[in-house]
């Protein structure tokens, strides 16, 4: 992670990573823009998802058809996502052929078509995504367990959004959603890969400078009350196998205690991977695999938290071991946090932690993707020095903080728990 | 004004190829390859062994994946928290996958951590224990995914698919097992699966990564280099499969869900045949290329009745099967099969059209670097020419094939393997 890139702004407000990587003849080229589904008043919930749809319906310039084949034909790797608090937009090509990726998206932050016909085929292949999402219990609870964990934030709704607003939501609320945050003050674009910075940062300057600023992007301020108490639900559906989810309130990311939660997480479930390829590690000596699932409370368990802007969530995702009440398990998981608060960690276990982020963090680096990734990504909650930092910060953790933290922030009276009860257990799962 | 670099083509290629694949014969059978990368801090090992479900009998399917999961629980050495302790200490990962004709491993860590990659892998491979409380452990678990599998409909179309493509075939038995199948199978039987089908006959290893291959090679000899098992039984031969003789469509009942999966296709080639290339890039114009090919464009983008629908060419070393997948509304599902269908007719009428060859064949060789970025990816590659006798330079040689392939030859493989009037239709949902 050295400071090996070159970092500017536009005079239209277009931040701008460039950072030369030559182990492979690729680029990468990511075009991130600060709108998410916490931008979304209810009503119109799911919409930033679904103008990122419509980004690969076309301009004037580049149709439909034509612009999906361009990228493709040339070996290119492109796609998009959509999150809480931004939308990202990214191609990797051979290094020669990245033009096209560039003009596509100087193109597409201000000449997206939004055509009728378009717009409502979409809508049936959201609502199909969404119904597809349904069929996973995990979808379920989790989006039930998001609903209860916040009341007012608009971290409220899960980003696909709500079927009544999928049905509701008019060609012109998608083309002034697009109008108002797509500009270039509220982008940053990202390249990392095997080019010469001055050239292609004069190539970025003649596509991307002529594109006019636009008026400060609006935000909904709709900060989430402390909570008064425990919240308990429980979702039925089809099945056998019963999960419990438990949500703690989790720092912002560009907050201090983040990292003292990162080293937590770490020893608690298993290190968080935060690279976008390539996977993480197991967690079976995690102290919640060793209480729960070597125990037999669970057959699995998964945690984790997330980057981002607002406060957002801590989740424990457990799948009830079949011989267990889903209360007897949420009993063991207690005990172990308890554990957490009372008793301080070895810093054995931190230095443990912060080799486990070091390896992730090298894993990411033999992908430019992910080089280019991390540059906008980080961005987006703090900046891209987080980043750079985040090993030195990660050893800077001390014991009593990992104990404050575990205290502050994992309160019962806090938390969430949600149950996905199943409504034909012992049927037989044979055919 | 393109921003390409300037020295860009003065540089070696960056594929693997007989210059730096480094590949060794142990004594024993074992092969070793190798290639060296030292722009990343990271080595990662996989390979495969000559086991697989192909030797379960029908009443304990699921047997050799029980096993391969065993493997990790526990040797005559350690347990395994102390097992995963080594690993997860220091941010490196090692697991085992079932496979039907032969199963894999895989891993990755740091450099400086290759030989505790390789130690892990021989103990747990040579050694395993298998402890009573952990296979009760981990048949509690494995219960639990097919009771999990039996509510996916994705995963329930697929099994479907499978048990009428492959009718009387070893591919049609689901390689998970039936929870009946799992309980039957005893600690004995994993202890005997072990001896007779796990050895160092067959069994390949890439380690790609920042290390010097001859030292790779050294690495693995120490710690497999004595392994002998006189009881591994010969690898079975994977029996042909004839194409469908009418089409056979079959609903599995799902009650309750938002969505129906289904799978329509036949048989493909083996990815030893010389049909392969011509085949994979007749898929690709058929239900991948750009957003999901001919299928993407007219399930999803013009009649909005999916978010994912695509075809997929699935060729091992025996008989493959070429299927288009769709997740669709329940309501939908006839039409969503009637657009398949008729796009798979296009597909054996018309074949493909000189743009759509041209594209997924610069498609294709473009993408190739970006597939060998990591080191994962290349010793997937290494493993692949190993397997299937590609012959080192196939990677060098990959732009030439894949333009040589014709229209015509598409058009023929296309017309050889798809007949509409004789599919597989699997359905799984409400």
């Amino acid at each position: 992670m050295k400071k090996e890139y070159y970092k500017t702004i536009l005079s239209n407000g277009l931040m701008v990573f460039l950072k030369e990587v030559h182990t492979s003849p690729l680029i990468s080229s990511w075009m991130w823009y600060r709108v998410g589904s916490k931008d979304e008043p209810s009503g119109k919930t799911g919409i930033s998802h679904w103008v990122e749809h419509m980004q690969f319906k076309g301009t004037p310039r580049f149709p439909a058809k034509v612009l999906d084949k361009a990228i493709s034909r040339n070996g290119g790797y492109w796609n998009a996502f959509t999150f809480l608090d931004w939308t990202t937009y990214f191609e990797t090509m051979p290094a020669d052929k990245v033009d096209l990726a560039l003009q596509l998206e100087a193109d597409r932050m201000t000449n997206s078509l939004f055509d009728p016909k378009e717009v409502a085929s979409e809508r049936t292949v959201i609502l199909s995504e969404r119904e597809g999402n349904e069929n996973e219990p995990l979808f379920l609870l989790g989006e039930a367990v998001q609903h209860a964990a916040f009341r007012v934030h608009p971290y409220h709704h899960e980003v696909i959004g709500e079927k009544a607003d999928l049905l509701a939501i008019t060609r012109d609320d998608l083309y002034q959603h697009y109008r108002t945050y797509y500009t270039p003050n509220n982008a940053v674009l990202a390249i990392a890969g095997d080019f010469n910075t001055k050239s292609m940062l004069a190539r970025v300057r003649e596509l991307f400078e002529p594109i006019p600023r636009g008026p400060k992007p609006p935000r909904l301020v709709r900060p989430e009350p402390p909570p008064r108490g425990e919240i308990r639900l429980t979702v039925e559906g089809p099945g056998e196998t019963t999960y419990v989810q438990v949500a703690y309130p989790f720092p912002a990311g560009a907050h201090p205690d983040f990292f003292p939660m990162t080293v937590l997480d770490s020893l608690l479930a298993g290190p968080t991977n935060l690279n976008m390829f390539g996977g993480g590690i197991s967690n079976r000596t995690s102290r919640l695999y060793r209480t729960l699932v070597e125990k037999e409370y669970a057959v699995s368990v998964s945690a984790g938290g997330a980057a981002t802007i607002d406060p957002f969530l801590y989740t424990i995702t457990i799948t009830v071991h079949p011989k267990r009440k889903p209360e007897e398990t949420l009993a063991a998981l207690d005990a172990e946090i308890e554990r957490l608060q009372n008793e301080r960690v070895e810093p054995a276990e931190i230095e443990r932690a912060i080799k486990q982020a070091r390896a992730l963090f090298a894993y990411g680096s033999e992908s430019i993707t992910n080089q280019a990734f991390w540059m906008g990504y980080a961005e987006m909650f703090a900046n891209y020095t987080w980043f750079l930092t985040f090993l030195e910060k990660l050893s800077e953790v001390t014991a009593e903080e990992v104990e404050r933290v575990a205290r502050q922030y994992f309160r019962p009276q806090w938390r969430v728990v949600g149950t996905y009860r199943p409504t034909n257990h012992r049927s037989s799962a044979s055919m | 004004m393109s921003p390409k670099r300037s020295s860009a083509s003065s540089r070696p290629s960056t594929l693997p190829g007989p210059e730096d694949i480094h590949r060794t014969t142990l004594p024993n059978g074992i092969i070793v390859l190798s290639r060296a990368n030292f722009n990343s801090p990271s080595v990662a090992v996989s390979g495969y062994f000559a086991s697989g479900s192909l030797f379960e009998p029908d009443e304990k399917l699921g047997l050799a994946g029980f096993t391969c999961s065993a493997l990790m629980r526990g040797t005559q050495q350690r347990d395994m928290q102390q097992i995963y302790d080594a690993l997860e200490s220091v941010g490196a990962s090692f697991g085992y996958e079932s496979g039907t004709y032969s199963s894999s491993f895989g891993g990755r860590a740091l450099a400086e951590d290759l030989s505790l990659l390789l130690n892990t892998l021989a103990e747990t491979i040579r050694f395993p224990s298998f402890p009573e409380e952990q296979v009760e452990r981990l048949r509690a678990q494995l219960l639990t995914s097919l009771a999990i599998r039996a509510q996916d409909t994705s995963d329930m179309a697929d099994l479907v698919f499978n048990q009428m493509l492959f009718e009387g075939h070893p591919y049609s038995r689901p390689d998970d097992g039936w929870p009946e199948t799992i309980q039957a199978i005893t600690r004995q039987d994993l202890i005997d699966f072990h001896r007779r089908t796990i050895g160092p006959r067959g069994m390949v290893i890439a380690i790609v990564g920042a290390v010097e291959p001859q030292q790779a090679v050294e690495a693995v000899q120490r710690v497999l280099g004595d392994w002998e098992n006189p009881d591994q039984r010969e690898q079975l031969p994977i029996p042909d499969q004839p194409l469908p003789v009418q089409t056979k469509e079959r609903h599995h009942l799902i009650p309750d869900k938002s969505q129906s999966d289904l799978v329509i296709g036949t048989l493909g080639p083996r990815r030893t045949n010389p049909d392969f290339l011509a085949a994979s890039l007749g898929n690709s114009i058929l239900g991948q290329f750009g957003l999901m090919g001919r299928i993407g464009d007219v399930v999803r983008e013009r009649a909005g009745l999916a978010y994912y629908a695509y075809s997929n060419l699935s060729a091992g070393l025996g008989p493959g099967a070429w299927s288009v997948a769709a997740g669709v509304n329940p309501s939908n599902v006839r039409r969503a099969v009637d657009l398949i269908v008729s796009e798979l007719k296009r597909l054996v009428q018309k074949g493909v059209t000189r743009q759509e060859l041209a594209d997924v064949q610069e498609n294709f060789i473009g993408r190739l670097p970006l597939s060998l970025e990591s080191n994962s990816g290349v010793a997937g590659a290494l493993l692949n020419i190993e397997r299937f006798n590609l012959g080192l330079d196939y990677y060098l040689r990959y732009e030439h094939l894949i333009r040589a392939v014709s229209r015509q030859e598409v058009h023929a493989v296309a017309r050889k393997y798809i007949d509409p009037d004789r599919l597989v239709i699997a359905i799984a949902g409400p």
